[in-house]
């Protein structure tokens, strides 16, 4: 048996969570052929074999150079079709988790989102999916023959099983019912650090004080190679932009390492963080709630800490 | 013009979560049902084009008899009528299946972008597969000129202005509309609206709950001093091996 991975990726280069989808589904036993849409360095193309795939198909029309869902989901159908695939693996993100929705509708399948380990096929094929935002897991049957598996971040560990793959230019025919949302603009943040992909992530609330402050959260999230993120008022107050805020109303970050620097830990805060490897809480407060979820803690000023500790990050390297 | 907002009702976000029955039921003990947080971000919008585009909004829910306070909730926030779909909302493609049945011949379809259960972040899409329209999701912005409809859409370090034409379904989050409270009218006139029940269109769910599991219990936090935090940077390098 095939399975299809969809494979996504940003100015060129795939995403790390797209090569551990491929992983996932090379662990999961089958011959792997992986999908990517738009245009992609040839480079990056190949290294998709590295974990697993033994195909990789490119479809290089430029109206799939922007994620239109509807016609992402039409190709991969599409391919699914030509690879006799009846399983397709993807990671979950704001394009992945629409275009398994719409394949999952169009071809029939089980769909499983924000699953964190590898299936159990002793009886039937169980995935375990995260749900309450992270507060618990389900083990989830899926019955049809045809599956539809989102990942999470860290599902399987990423390892380099093989060499480069061959490349195979893939044409699908797209209709222009497949176009019928159009991406007018795109802002975003280039040459930064995503923030879902992030293996460490510095973190600032309310207790900054202000967005004239972050300048050192900042620094400390360069000298550890971070993405910098934020509690919700911090977002509300616009202070930061609102694709940094995480929690249950936010972004859901699975870090090795989340560091939280004035976040008072509220439940709707933990529910975006709660599967990050280690959490250090840096809290004025002794009393702070987010001490009872945090790994390491310091209990001081912020402004007098953060230096420091930048400081000591250089220093260790 | 219509709209129809699809709301779950999900066990309100302070909630403690555990299981009963050898873990094979969610523990409803001392659980305060809510609105969806981000249904509650697509009602709100949907309230503020009924009064700019004199457009009715219908609630639309699948869900069992304990739902319906949550409905009427929608109901006094300002929706005008409720349709309850009888069945317990097994999984996404059942409850999509159940919304597209009464969907047909709404402008405009508002959603959550998931739900704060189980998360699954689809039942939108499916539904817009199911009836041949565009989806958009997660939708932070929302503006109806005629018959397009001009979005902007979060993605991960950005976000995204998409544009489409009616009917279509959207997942909704913030801060496309600020959520509205109940007032005392809006109660008492929810006591009296629209709310019809109807039985769901049979169909076969997809996936099947097995059992649930708790995250492992976090150990004690270990507290480093303010003065010595080159420590800590060793913890993290040498005991937890994050950096
Ligand atoms: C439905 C719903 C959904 C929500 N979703 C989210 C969500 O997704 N994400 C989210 O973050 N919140 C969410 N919230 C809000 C949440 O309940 C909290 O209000 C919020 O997380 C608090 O943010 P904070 O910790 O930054 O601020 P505060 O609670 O004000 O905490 C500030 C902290 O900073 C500390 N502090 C102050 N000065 C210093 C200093 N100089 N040095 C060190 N520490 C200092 C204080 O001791 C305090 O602990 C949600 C709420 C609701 C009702
Ligand atoms: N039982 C339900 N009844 C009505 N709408 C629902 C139901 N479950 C989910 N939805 C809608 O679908 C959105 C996405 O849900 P999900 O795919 O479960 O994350 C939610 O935000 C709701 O708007």
């Amino acid at each position: 048996m095939a399975t299809l991975v969809f494979v996504e990726s940003a100015e060129g280069k795939i995403k790390k969570t797209s090569l551990e989808a491929v992983a996932y589904a090379y662990a999961m036993g089958d011959s792997v052929t992986a999908i990517a849409l738009g245009a992609v360095d040839k480079a990056e193309l190949e290294a998709i074999g590295k974990f697993g795939a033994t195909k990789i198909l490119s479809v290089t029309d430029e109206r799939l150079n922007q994620g239109v869902i509807r016609a992402y989901a039409s190709v991969i159908v599409q391919a699914l079709e030509s690879e006799g695939a009846d399983t397709l693996v993807l990671a979950n993100s704001s394009l992945g988790t629409p275009v398994a929705a719409n394949v999952a509708v169009k071809i029939g399948a089980s769909l499983a989102s924000n699953v964190v380990d590898l299936p159990d096929t002793s009886s039937g094929f169980v995935v375990k999916q995260s749900i309450y935002t992270g507060k618990a897991f389900a083990f989830v049957e899926m019955k049809n023959k045809k599956k539809v598996i989102g990942i999470r971040k860290n599902a399987v560990e990423l390892k380099e099983v093989g060499a480069n793959g061959e490349i195979i230019n893939f044409t699908a025919n797209l209709t222009d019912a497949d176009f019928g949302t159009k991406i007018t603009a795109t802002e975003k943040a280039t040459g930064d650090i995503l923030l879902p992909e992030a293996e460490i992530v510095v973190s600032g609330g309310r207790g900054m004080k202000g967005p004239e402050h972050w300048n050192i959260l900042e620094d400390l999230a360069k000298a550890l190679g971070a993405a910098t993120a934020c509690s919700k008022p911090v977002s509300d107050m616009g202070w930061r932009p609102h694709h940094e805020h995480v929690g249950q109303t936010g972004v859901k970050v699975a870090p090795q390492l989340y560091v939280a620097v004035g976040i008072s830990g509220a439940i709707q805060h933990l529910a975006g963080v709660n599967s990050s490897k280690c959490i250090v809480v840096i809290n004025k407060d002794p009393e702070a709630p987010f001490f009872k979820a945090a790994d390491y803690g310091i209990v001081g000023d912020a402004f007098t800490i953060i230096p420091k500790l930048t400081e000591a990050i250089k220093a260790a390297k | 013009m219509k709209i129809l907002v699809c709301i779950s009702h999900v066990p309100d976000t302070t909630s403690k979560i555990n299981f009963v029955d050898n873990n094979t039921k969610f523990d409803t003990t001392g659980v305060q049902y809510i609105i969806g947080p981000y249904d509650d971000y697509a009602l709100a919008r949907a309230i503020e084009l009924k009064e700019s585009l004199s457009s009715t909004v219908t609630v639309l829910n699948v869900g069992l008899a304990e739902t319906e306070p949550t409905i009427r909730k929608a109901l006094a926030i300002g929706a005008d009528d409720a349709i309850r779909v009888n069945a317990s909302p097994t999984d996404s493609y059942f409850v999509a299946t159940q919304i597209a049945e009464h969907a047909k011949g709404y402008d405009l379809i508002l959603m959550g972008r998931e739900s704060i259960d189980y998360n699954g972040g689809v039942v939108h899409s499916m539904v817009g597969e199911l009836l041949g329209l565009p989806s958009v999701s997660p939708v932070m912005k929302l503006d109806i000129d005629g018959t397009t409809v001009k979005m902007q859409r979060e993605i991960e370090g950005g976000k995204e202005s998409v544009e489409t034409s009616l009917p279509m379904v959207a997942g909704c989050q913030e801060p496309i509309a600020e959520w509205k409270i109940p007032n005392m009218r809006g109660i008492m006139s929810a006591r009296t609206k629209p709310l019809s029940v109807v039985e769901p269109k049979a169909v076969e769910t997809a996936v099947n709950f097995k059992k649930y599991q708790l995250p492992p219990p976090k150990g004690a936090v270990k507290m480093v001093s303010e003065d010595n935090v080159a420590k800590l940077v060793s913890l993290l390098k040498n005991e937890a091996k994050v950096l």
